[in-house]
């Protein structure tokens, strides 16, 4: 059990796929729609879910579309922090609860004004096991990377139908527990029809990656996740389970309805 | 968190700027700048980057930029002697005119240099964002005159305000979308512009108007606006007799300011002087003073000063002129107020207004509400250091500001008499 954080990442896509299904990662804004749901909302997810990616809300989110923009700002507006995520996660921990790994997706400035080290330390102790941080592009990130190395922890790294052969080794060999590849280019929950290059394009990933490949943006059904499936380890689930938690529906359930039968 | 350096740090970046040589490789003027954008885009700054190197002091896109600057814009703009502030003022004032290049302002020099850029790389649309509207006027201009179709994403609060540049804009035949998202003004209007380039990389040009974002936007922008500064020095030594003791330019982005400001960065005895907008108080969300009371941070794809809380979210900001309403700033000044070389002051909504109702009165120009931040500044500035030359960056006519203007003239506050 001594494995570092971000392996558990890794080794939770891969269980999954050895029990021949696919890896469910669910993307949730921290504290909405409800501050005080958010735990409830990782234990439920963390029933079903193989890893769960916390939205950490910023004013400016220009990679996102119209669901997670609502979400980050409702949630600023509801007083969510990345400091009031991490004391929930670590005040959860300490009480014993465990989680499905966790990942912080944010965008760079809030990471940037928390500081890297303090925060790599208070992540890891929080049980975070990685981040993903939409506008901090490979060639600008060694000081982060350097940051979450020390604590264990990783950065996972997007790929995009544009990002170039070589570019693709490159951001595969920084990856840590698994490769975000985008499979819509654009922003999040933009539609559900699946590009038919897209399968072409993930089997690239795969060739090229050496850990898990979980495609993302734009899934919201079961049909989506099994024909993705069938060229990625995992999914990422974000703008529909957003919109299922505003409607008040049970996120397990949703989430466990999108599982291939 | 502040990003301090030393004075022989600080010595060295400006020898490096002085010598063309920042922003660096890596697009860094300093510590600030870089490029923080998503990986969608990377390819397509990549490409911007490279055709920005192969083309843009190549001389045959110089030749071709050159003649429409002149041809079509109407450039050089003029250095006019302002004879009624200097008596005013007990100073020597200067004016340099971008308010008399097409479309009424400095914002034409840029776009008309990007789409012209647009067209080499082949790109079939453009998406420009726009705040007071000048910049999305002299996009869709410039976009007209190349002959390729253009959108431009601009706040809803703007739309409002600015409602005669919306209509000029439709009329030159662009696509005007509003947004409602955030905070409905320019920093809004810019994650929607990302948002559609993001979505269509490949076959868009995004036209950023303003000397922000990520690199190579700071440079190229800072590039094409540094004509303003080269002429003005030539003409202040031929018309005015020598250099300016200071030179004011309002920023908001700070395009018009870093394109006034850089040619004349060797000239130390020339003090620059930036004016952000104070709004109307000083407290977090009542002004647009980003150089003056931000903080280090990354926004829209670089690192800079920033408006920001303590958790890192970027603030609301207020000023009665949508150019500068607006919480970041380019690199290049957040560098130039950490070494000292331009120092910047604030002046509020008022202060503006004031100045305003008196260059009309004074000179017979009426200035964007923008460029009379600057105006109110360098009167405060006149009125401590008596009997000096000074340069006024007048980046653009009022015209588009009637609405705004009538409001006030109708709510009691006449803009044409003195009080």
């Amino acid at each position: 059990m001594n494995e570092l954080p971000h392996a558990r990442i890794s080794a939770a896509i891969e269980a999954a796929n050895q029990a021949r299904r696919v890896g469910l990662v669910p993307f949730i804004t921290a504290g909405y729609p409800q501050k005080d749901r958010f735990i409830d909302t990782l234990d439920a997810l963390s029933a079903v879910a193989e890893v769960i990616e916390i939205g950490v809300p910023f004013s400016d989110p220009m990679a996102d579309g119209v669901t997670i923009q609502r979400s980050s700002h409702a949630a600023i507006e509801a007083g969510v922090s990345l400091h009031w995520i991490i004391d929930q996660l670590t005040a959860a921990r300490r009480a014993g609860k465990t989680f499905a790994p966790l990942i912080l997706m944010s965008y760079l400035n809030p990471l940037f004004i928390y500081g890297f080290r303090q925060l790599a330390q208070d992540a890891a102790d929080a049980g975070v096991c990685g981040f993903i941080v939409p506008d901090l592009p490979l060639e600008e990130g060694a000081e982060f990377r350097d940051a979450l190395a020390h604590a264990g922890l990783g950065q996972v790294q997007l790929i995009t139908p544009t990002t170039t052969d070589e570019r693709m080794a490159e951001l595969c060999q920084a990856s840590k527990g698994f490769v975000y590849a985008v499979t819509v280019t654009g922003i999040t929950g933009g539609g559900t029809v699946i590009p038919p290059e897209v399968t072409g394009y993930l089997d690239r990933v795969s060739a090229v990656a050496e850990i898990p490949v979980c495609a993302g943006f734009g899934i919201r059904e079961a049909a989506q996740v099994e024909s993705i499936g069938r060229h990625a380890d995992g999914v990422i689930v974000g703008s529909a389970l957003v919109e299922h938690l505003e409607a008040g529906h049970d996120p397990a359930a949703f989430l466990q309805g999108l599982r291939p039968a | 968190m502040q990003i301090e350096l030393t004075d022989k740090q600080a010595d060295e970046l400006l020898g490096q700027l002085v010598a063309g040589e920042l922003p660096d490789a890596r697009g860094r003027f300093g510590p600030f700048g870089g490029c923080y954008a998503p990986e969608t885009l990377m390819p397509a700054l990549a490409r911007l980057a490279a055709g920005v190197d192969e083309h843009l002091h190549a001389p045959a896109f110089q030749a071709e930029l050159g003649a429409e600057l002149q041809d079509w814009v109407g450039r050089p703009t003029a250095l006019t002697h302002a004879r009624g502030l200097s008596q005013r003022w007990g100073a020597d004032v200067w004016l340099k005119r971008e308010d008399l290049a097409h479309t009424g302002a400095h914002k034409i020099n840029n776009a008309l240099g990007q789409a012209l850029l647009a067209r080499r790389l082949g790109a079939g649309r453009v998406i420009a964002e726009t705040g007071a509207g000048q910049h999305g006027v002299a996009t869709a201009a410039a976009c007209a005159r190349a002959g390729m179709p253009c959108i431009v994403y601009m706040g809803a609060v703007d739309v409002e305000r600015q409602r005669p540049n919306v209509d000029r804009m439709l009329q030159l035949g662009a696509e005007v979308a509003p947004v409602t998202s955030g905070d409905a003004t320019l920093r809004a209007a810019i994650d929607e512009a990302f948002r559609d380039w993001v979505a269509d990389p490949e076959g868009s040009y995004y036209l950023l108007g303003s000397a922000v974002g990520p690199h190579p936007y700071p440079y190229l922008v800072r590039e094409l606006q540094a004509v303003i500064g080269r002429e003005a020095r030539a003409q202040m030594q031929e018309l005015a007799g020598g250099p300016a003791d200071a030179a004011f330019a309002c920023v908001g982005g700070g395009s018009n300011a870093i394109g006034l400001f850089h040619p004349l960065l060797g000239d130390r005895d020339t003090q620059l002087i930036g004016v952000e907008a104070g709004g109307c108080g000083a407290g977090l969300g009542e002004n647009s003073a980003t150089l003056v009371t931000g903080t280090p941070g990354i926004l829209h794809g670089s690192l800079s000063l920033l408006l920001q809380d303590v958790n890192g979210q970027v603030q609301e900001t207020h000023s009665v002129s949508a150019g500068l309403d607006y919480a970041g700033v380019g690199p290049e000044h957040a560098l130039l107020k950490t070494i000292g070389r331009v120092t910047y002051e604030s002046a509020t909504d008022a202060d503006a207004l004031a100045a305003l109702r008196e260059c009309c009165e004074a000179e017979g120009i009426l200035p964007a509400l923008e460029t009379a931040h600057a105006f109110a500044d360098a009167r405060r500035w006149a009125h401590d250091n008596p009997g000096k030359r000074i340069l006024i960056g007048l980046s653009g006519r009022g015209d588009k500001d009637m609405p705004t203007l009538s409001k006030l003239m109708h709510a009691g506050e006449a803009p044409g008499r003195a009080a």
